[in-house]
C-alpha cells in the first residue's frame, strides 16, 4: 500500500492542534513557533501534492478508500482533483500566513482575556479548522464530507466568539456582546444550511443505496441510477441551499459581515478566504456532479442570485463606514462571481471560478491582514477615524494600495485573469448576465478607491499621526502574498493546467459543451 | 531583431519595480535610474525604427511571442507583441517624449522628497503604455489601458495630501473605468463572434459577421476611447487631472495616454470600415468634443486647465478623423504625433511658468512674463503658433488636413456640417490659444504678495527644464512640415491603415484659405478683449455661456446630481435594506420563536393543579377525539 | 341489578376525586382524591371482568391496589417532609418555578 498522502496532509494540522494545545501555559511562545510549524509542514505535503499529482491523468488521484461505518455503507474515501489539489494548496499556503499575522492577538496582556491558555488555544483551533478544511476537499464520500462540512463549524465559532476584534468603539462588554451575536449567528446560519443538507444526504442513501461520490456519479452516468425529477430537484436544493449559506449567495448571506466585522483581522481571512471556498468547492464537486440535471434547471434562478450579489454586496460595500464591513461585503460581490462562473457551465467559466477561488483567498488576505495591521495600530475600525496615512506609514499605505487594486481586479494582478474568465465564460453563454455582471467592476472601483482615498490620503489626522510602518513580521506576512498576487496575475498557467482537466469532467457530468463562436458556427 | 520587442517593456516595467520597491536608499539616484532606462527604451525604439526603414513597406511588421498567457479550453490569450508602423510610431512618441518628460522632471520635482517614487511611477506609465501600443491582441491591450489607468490614478493623486488631488485621481480611474467596461464588454463581443481577440484574426474576418455585430462592438470600443481619451460624455475627469505635476499633465494627460483612444480606433480600422453606422458615432463624439473642449478651454483662468480643455478638443479632432475612415486614420495620426509635441511643450511651458510663480496656476495673477523668462516665452510661443495651426508649423499640417477630410465625409450635408464644425473648431482655437498666451505672457504684471507676505519672483527655469522645452519646440515647429513632404508619414502608415485620398466638398485651396481666414479671426477677437485693454485680476461675472463653461458646461454638476447623490441615497437606502428586510426576516423569524417558547414557557409554572388541569384536559381531547374518530 | 349501574358509581367517584384534585389546595386532600380516581377504576375494572367474564379485570384491580399502596408510602412520606420544611400542606406553595 502506498503512503497515505492526503490522509497526512489532513493529519498533521490536526496532530499541530493537539500538540499546540498541549504545551504548558507558561510557553506561549513555544506554542506559536510549534503552530508555524505544523503549518508549515502541511504547506510541504501539499506542495508534494501538488508535484504526485498529474494533471492528464485519472480524474481522482492518491485516492484512499477505507470500511469506516460498513452498516450504512459509509466510507473513508478520499481523492482528489485538479480542483482539489489547487484549493488544498491555497489552504496550506494561507494558513502561515493566518498564524503570522495572528502572532499576537491571543497574548493575554494584549487582550486581557483571563481564559485559560488563551494563545494555546487559538492556534490550535486554527490548526483545527485547516485539517478540516484540507480533509473536506479531499473526501470523495458524501457522508464524510458533510461530517467534516457541519464539524469545521465548531472551532469557527470558538475563534469568531472567544476571539474577537479589540478594536471597537464601545465598551468591552458591548464588543463582548456584538461578538458573541456574531459568533451564533454564523452557527446557526450554517448550522441550518448544515441540517437541510444531512437531510438530503440521507435522502440521497435512501435514492442510491451508498455514499460513495464515484459510485453514484458513474451509476448516475451510465443511466444505471436513475432519479425522478422531482427527487433529484429537492436533493440538488438540500446540498445547494448548505452551500450557498457557506459562499454566502444573497439573500443568505447576512452573518458574513457580522463575523468578519468582529473576528480579529487573521479569523475573518480564515473564514472568507478558506472556510467560505469549501461552499463554493462543494457546488462544483456535488451539486453539478450528482444531480446534473436539477443543475441545469436551476442555472436561471442561481445567475440571478448570483448576480444580485455581484451588483448588491458591491453596492453595500460602498456605505460601508466599517473598513472589515466593507472588505465583508465586497468578498460576497465576488462569491456571486464565482457562483456565477460554477453555474455559466462553461470551460472559461468553470476555470474562472476556481481560479477566482484561489486569487480571491489571496488578494482578500492581502487587504484584509494590512487592514488588520492598520486596525490593530488605531484602535478602530471606523473609516472615519484615519486620514492620511499615506503620509506616514508610506509602506502600510502601499501594500494596501496593492490588495485595493487586487480586490478590484486590476490587470497584471492575479484576480483580473479569474474575473475576466468568469464574464467571458458567462458572457458566451448568457450575453446580459455578462453585461450586468461588468458593471460590478466599476462599482468595485468605486468602494475600494474610496475606501482608500478616506483612509490613506488627505490630510494626516492627529490620532496617526505617530502610526509606526510595518513591522518586519507584518512585512513577511504581506510581501509574498503580493509577489504572488502578480505572479499569478502575469503566469497564471500553472494553476489552469492543474485546474482545465477537471473542468472538463466536470461539464462532461452536466453534458454541456462550450458555445461555438459565431464566425465557426456559421461554417 | 524582433527580441528586442519586449526590452521596450522591459526596461521601464524594471525601472518601476526597483524604485517602488528600493526604498530610501535609491533617493538619491533613483530619478537617474528612472531616466536612463526610459532613455534606454527610446534607444531600442530607434533601433527598431532604423531596422524597419531598411526593409520595404509590406514586410515591416515585427512579431515576438513570449508565452502563453491564459491557457485555458478554448481560450487562448497570449503575451504577444506585434510590432508594425502604427505601433513605431507610438513607441517613438512615447518613449522619446517620455524621455524629455523626465529629464524636465529631474528638475521640476527637484524639491519634492518623494521625487524616486515620482520616477517609479513614471516608469510604470511608460511601460504600460508601451504594453498597450505593442500588444497583438485586444486582452494584452486592456492590461496595458488599465495599466495607464492605474499610472495616472498615482500620478494625478500623487500629491495625495490635497484632498482635491485625491479625489481627481478617483474620478479619474472610475470615468476611465465605465470606459474599461465597453472595452471589456467588446472583447467579450470578439469572443463570442470571432472565437479570439488577436488583432490579426478578428480584423481579417470581420467580413463573417453581420454588421450589426460589428456595429456593437464599435460602439462599445468607442465608449472605452471615450474613457480614455477624455471625449464627451465621459470627459470630466480630465480638467480635475491637472491636480497632478506638471509634467504628468503634459506626458499622460496630453502627449501620450489621452490619445490612446484614437489608437483604439485606428487599429480596429477594419471594424470600423465595415460598420458605418459606428463610424457616424466616432465622428459625432468627435465632433461635439472638438467645441466642447475648446468653449470650455475659453471660459478657464486656470492655466492647466484651460490647456486641458484645448487637449480634449485637440484629441476631438483626431477622433473624428479616425472616424472617417481611410481618408482620415492617417492624419489622425499625424495630428496625435504633432500634438504630442506641441501640447507636451506648452504644458512644460506652463509648468516653468508655474515654477517660477510659486505654483500660482491663475492666469489672472501673471501678466509680462515674456521679460522674465524670455526661453519659456520662445518655446511657448512657438507651440502656441503650431496649435493654432499658423501656417507652415506643424499644427497647421496635421489640422489642416483633418479638416480636409472632414469636408469629404459625405458628399452631402454631412460633409459640410462637420467640415463646418471642424473649422469653427480652429477659429476657437485660435481665441482661447491667443487668450491664453496674452494673458500670460503680454501686458502688466498683476501678481501681489499673497497672504503670507511671499511675493512671487518669476525666474527663468534651470536647463533641465528648459532644453526639453526647446526640444518639443523644434518638433513644434519642423514635424509637421517633415511629415507632409511627399507625404511620407501618411505612406508610411498606409500599410497599416490604407489611405485614400478624400474628395472635400469644396476645393482643397479653399479650404485652407478658410482656415487661415478663422484663424485669424479668433486670435484678432482674443486681442480685441485681452490685448487692448487691461485684465481684471478678478474675474468678471461673464455671460451665462462663460459661467457656464467655467464650470465645464454643467456636465459636473449634472454627475454630481444624477451619479453622485443618486448612487448615495441608493446606497444608503440598500445599506437600510440589509440591515432591516433582508437580516430582518432572519432576525424576525428568530424573535418569532423566541416570543412563542416565551409563551410557551408560561405553562410550566411549578403549580401541581394546573398540570393536572392540562392532563385531564388532554385526556379528554384525546377521547373525545376517539370517539368522533369512531362516531365517523 | 345490571352491572352498568356500577360503571355510572365510578365515573361519578371519578369525578367527585377528579374535581376534588383541581380544586383543593391541602395536599393530603388531594392525595385522598387521587384515591378516590383509582377505586373508581379499580370498580371499574372489576365491573367489566364481570361483564366480559373473565378475571382480567380483577387481577388488574389487585394490581392497582398495589401500587396505590406502594404509591401511598411514598407520597405520603413526601408530604409530611414538604409539611416539615414549609409548614404547609398546600400544593401550591410547593411551586419554587419563576414565573
Amino acid at each position: 500500500m502506498s503512503f497515505p498522502l492526503l490522509t497526512a496532509t489532513a493529519a498533521v494540522p490536526a496532530i499541530g492542534a493537539i500538540v499546540t494545545a498541549a504545551v504548558p501555559a507558561a510557553r506561549r511562545t513555544a506554542a506559536k513557533w510549534l503552530a508555524l510549524f505544523f503549518s508549515l509542514a502541511t504547506l510541504v505535503l501539499a506542495i508534494v501534492i501538488g508535484v504526485r499529482f498529474a494533471p492528464g491523468g485519472e480524474r481522482y488521484q492518491l485516492t484512499e478508500s477505507h470500511a469506516w461505518i460498513a452498516d450504512f455503507g459509509v466510507r473513508y474515501e478520499l481523492g482528489v482533483d485538479g480542483i482539489g489539489v489547487a484549493l488544498i494548496g491555497l489552504t496550506a499556503l494561507l494558513i502561515p500566513f493566518v498564524i503570522l499575522a495572528g502572532w499576537h492577538d491571543a497574548d493575554p496582556e494584549e487582550t486581557g482575556s483571563k481564559r485559560w491558555r488563551p494563545t494555546q488555544g487559538f492556534f490550535a483551533l486554527i490548526l483545527m479548522v485547516e485539517a478540516m478544511v484540507i480533509l473536506s476537499f479531499e473526501a470523495t464520500d458524501v457522508f464524510l464530507f458533510y461530517i467534516l462540512f457541519e464539524a469545521m463549524l465548531i472551532p469557527m465559532y470558538f475563534l469568531i466568539g472567544g476571539f474577537g476584534d479589540r478594536a471597537h468603539a464601545g465598551s468591552d462588554e458591548k464588543a463582548a456582546t456584538q461578538r458573541s451575536y456574531a459568533a451564533v449567528k454564523f452557527l446557526l446560519y450554517n448550522l441550518a444550511g448544515g441540517l437541510i443538507m444531512l437531510a438530503a444526504v440521507i435522502g440521497l442513501y435512501v435514492v442510491a443505496g451508498n455514499f460513495s461520490l464515484q459510485e453514484i456519479a458513474a451509476a448516475r452516468a451510465s443511466g444505471e441510477l436513475e432519479m425522478a425529477t422531482n427527487t433529484e430537484r429537492l436533493l440538488f436544493l438540500g446540498f445547494f441551499f448548505a452551500f450557498a449559506v457557506k459562499a454566502p449567495l444573497w439573500p443568505l448571506h447576512t452573518w458574513l459581515p457580522n463575523a468578519m466585522g468582529e473576528a480579529t483581522a487573521p479569523v475573518a481571512v480564515l473564514i472568507t478566504a478558506v472556510v467560505d471556498k469549501v461552499g463554493t468547492f462543494a457546488m462544483l464537486r456535488f451539486c453539478l456532479q450528482l444531480f446534473p440535471e436539477a443543475s441545469k434547471w436551476a442555472t436561471p434562478v442561481i445567475l440571478v442570485l448570483a448576480l444580485i450579489s455581484i451588483v448588491y454586496g458591491a453596492l453595500l460595500a460602498v456605505g460601508q463606514r466599517d473598513i472589515k464591513r466593507l472588505v465583508a461585503y465586497a468578498s460576497i460581490s465576488h462569491f456571486g462571481f464565482i457562483i456565477m462562473g460554477i453555474f455559466a457551465m462553461t470551460s472559461q467559466g468553470q476555470s474562472g471560478a476556481t481560479l477566482y477561488m484561489i486569487n480571491h483567498g489571496i488578494s482578500t488576505a492581502a487587504l484584509m491582514l494590512v487592514a488588520g495591521f492598520l486596525i490593530s495600530r488605531r484602535g478602530s475600525r471606523l473609516i472615519a477615524d484615519y486620514g492620511g496615512v499615506q503620509k506616514v506609514a508610506p509602506v502600510l499605505a502601499g501594500t494596501f494600495l496593492v490588495g485595493s487594486l487586487a480586490t478590484l481586479s486590476l490587470p497584471g494582478l492575479a484576480p483580473f485573469v479569474s474575473e475576466f474568465l468568469v464574464l467571458v465564460g458567462t458572457f458566451t453563454r448568457y450575453p446580459v448576465v455578462g453585461i450586468i455582471a461588468t458593471f460590478g467592476i466599476v462599482l468595485a472601483a468605486l468602494y475600494t478607491l474610496v475606501l482608500y482615498q478616506r483612509t490613506m490620503t488627505g490630510p494626516v489626522k492627529v490620532e496617526v499621526a505617530r502610526m509606526p510602518d510595518l513591522r518586519v513580521r507584518e512585512l513577511v506576512v504581506v510581501a509574498p502574498l503580493i509577489a504572488l498576487l502578480i505572479f499569478l496575475g502575469v503566469y497564471p498557467k500553472p494553476v489552469t493546467e492543474l485546474v482545465n482537466p477537471a473542468v472538463g469532467h466536470t461539464l462532461s457530468d452536466v453534458q454541456k459543451k462550450d458555445p461555438k463562436p459565431e464566425v465557426e458556427a456559421a461554417k | 531583431m524582433e527580441n528586442l520587442i519586449a526590452l521596450l517593456v522591459a526596461a521601464p516595467l524594471l525601472g518601476a519595480a526597483v524604485l517602488l520597491c528600493g526604498g530610501r536608499r535609491l533617493d538619491r539616484s533613483g530619478h537617474w535610474i528612472g531616466t536612463l532606462l526610459a532613455v534606454a527604451s527610446f534607444a531600442v525604439g530607434v533601433l527598431l525604427f532604423a531596422d524597419m526603414l531598411g526593409k520595404d513597406a509590406e514586410h515591416r511588421a515585427l512579431h515576438q511571442s513570449l508565452f502563453s498567457w491564459i491557457p485555458v479550453e478554448g481560450f487562448q490569450a497570449d503575451v504577444a507583441f506585434q510590432l508594425d508602423q502604427l505601433s513605431m510610431t507610438f513607441v517613438l512618441l512615447i518613449t522619446g517624449v517620455g524621455s524629455l518628460i523626465h529629464v524636465y522632471s529631474i528638475g521640476y520635482m527637484e524639491h519634492d522628497e518623494r521625487r524616486r517614487r515620482f520616477f517609479g511611477y513614471l516608469n510604470l506609465f511608460l511601460a504600460a503604455m508601451l504594453l498597450l501600443v505593442i500588444a497583438d491582441n485586444y486582452l494584452l491591450l486592456y492590461v496595458g489601458w488599465e495599466g495607464v489607468g492605474l499610472a495616472s490614478y498615482l500620478l494625478i493623486g500623487f500629491w495625495q495630501h490635497k484632498p482635491s488631488a485625491a479625489t481627481a485621481a478617483k474620478k479619474a480611474f472610475l470615468v476611465n473605468r465605465v470606459g474599461d467596461m465597453g472595452l471589456s464588454i467588446a472583447i467579450m463581443l470578439m469572443f463570442t463572434t470571432f472565437g479570439t481577440f488577436a488583432f490579426g484574426p478578428v480584423l481579417e474576418s470581420t467580413g463573417e459577421t453581420s454588421e450589426g455585430m460589428l456595429t456593437a462592438i464599435g460602439l462599445l470600443l468607442l465608449l472605452a476611447a471615450c474613457g480614455k481619451s477624455a471625449q464627451v460624455p465621459l470627459q470630466s475627469w480630465l480638467g480635475d487631472a491637472m491636480e497632478g505635476p506638471t509634467p504628468v499633465s503634459a506626458l499622460i494627460h496630453a502627449a501620450t495616454m489621452v490619445t490612446a483612444g484614437v489608437y483604439l480606433i485606428t487599429r480596429s480600422g477594419a471594424i470600423f470600415n465595415a460598420a458605418p453606422d459606428a463610424q457616424l458615432a466616432v465622428v459625432i463624439v468627435g465632433a461635439v468634443t472638438l467645441l466642447f473642449g475648446a468653449i470650455v478651454g475659453c471660459a478657464k483662468d486656470d492655466i492647466k486647465k484651460a490647456l486641458a480643455g484645448s487637449t480634449m478638443s485637440q484629441i476631438g479632432y483626431m477622433i473624428l478623423a479616425a472616424g472617417l475612415g481611410p481618408i482620415g486614420y492617417a492624419f489622425a495620426i499625424m495630428h496625435l504625433v504633432t500634438h504630442g509635441f506641441f501640447k507636451a511643450g506648452l504644458f512644460l511651458g506652463a509648468g516653468s511658468v508655474m515654477h517660477g510663480m510659486n505654483d500660482e496656476v491663475d492666469m489672472r495673477k501673471y501678466g509680462g512674463l515674456r521679460k522674465y523668462m524670455p526661453v519659456t516665452f520662445v518655446t511657448f510661443g512657438l507651440g502656441y503658433l503650431a496649435i493654432i495651426g499658423f501656417p507652415g508649423l506643424s499644427g497647421f499640417w496635421s489640422k489642416d488636413k483633418i479638416i480636409e477630410a472632414a469636408f469629404a465625409y459625405d458628399d452631402g450635408i454631412r460633409g459640410w456640417i462637420f467640415g463646418g464644425v471642424a473649422l469653427l473648431g480652429a477659429g476657437i482655437t485660435a481665441f482661447y490659444m491667443t487668450r491664453v498666451m496674452i494673458m500670460t505672457f503680454f501686458g502688466e504684471k498683476r501678481w501681489q504678495p499673497d497672504e503670507s507676505g511671499n511675493e512671487p519672483h518669476p525666474h527663468e527655469s534651470p536647463k533641465s527644464m528648459t532644453i526639453p522645452m526647446i526640444v518639443l519646440a523644434f518638433g513644434s515647429v519642423f514635424a509637421g512640415g517633415l511629415f507632409s513632404l511627399n507625404e511620407s508619414f501618411v505612406k508610411w502608415l498606409e500599410p497599416v491603415t490604407q489611405f485614400e485620398h478624400p474628395h472635400p466638398v469644396i476645393s482643397v485651396p479653399a479650404i485652407t484659405a478658410s482656415t487661415v481666414v478663422v484663424l485669424l479671426l479668433g486670435a484678432a477677437l482674443a486681442y480685441v478683449m485681452y490685448g487692448r485693454k487691461p485684465v481684471p485680476v478678478t474675474a468678471p461675472r461673464g455671460s451665462l455661456l462663460t459661467r457656464a463653461a467655467r464650470r465645464d458646461l454643467l456636465q459636473d454638476d449634472l454627475n454630481h446630481v444624477v451619479l453622485v447623490r443618486g448612487g448615495e441615497h441608493l446606497t444608503r437606502s440598500l445599506v437600510y435594506v440589509d440591515h432591516t428586510m433582508v437580516d430582518g426576516v432572519v432576525n424576525g423569524t428568530a424573535a418569532g420563536f423566541g416570543g412563542l417558547s416565551g409563551r410557551m414557557r408560561k405553562m410550566q409554572n411549578g403549580f401541581a393543579r394546573s398540570y393536572a388541569v392540562s392532563m385531564f384536559g388532554g385526556t379528554a381531547i384525546l377521547i373525545a377525539a376517539t370517539l368522533l374518530m369512531r362516531a365517523v | 341489578m345490571s352491572p352498568v349501574n356500577y360503571l355510572y358509581l365510578a365515573a361519578l367517584l371519578f369525578a367527585i376525586g377528579s374535581t376534588g384534585v383541581l380544586i383543593r389546595r391541602n395536599a393530603i386532600v388531594v392525595f385522598m382524591c387521587i384515591e378516590l380516581m383509582l377505586n373508581a377504576c379499580n370498580l371499574a375494572l372489576v365491573t367489566f371482568s364481570r361483564m366480559h367474564g373473565n378475571l382480567d379485570g380483577q387481577i388488574i384491580a389487585f394490581f392497582t391496589m398495589v401500587v396505590a399502596a406502594a404509591e401511598v408510602v411514598v407520597g405520603l412520606a413526601i408530604i409530611v417532609s414538604l409539611f416539615r420544611s414549609r409548614h404547609s400542606a398546600s400544593v401550591d406553595d410547593a411551586s419554587l418555578m419563576k414565573l
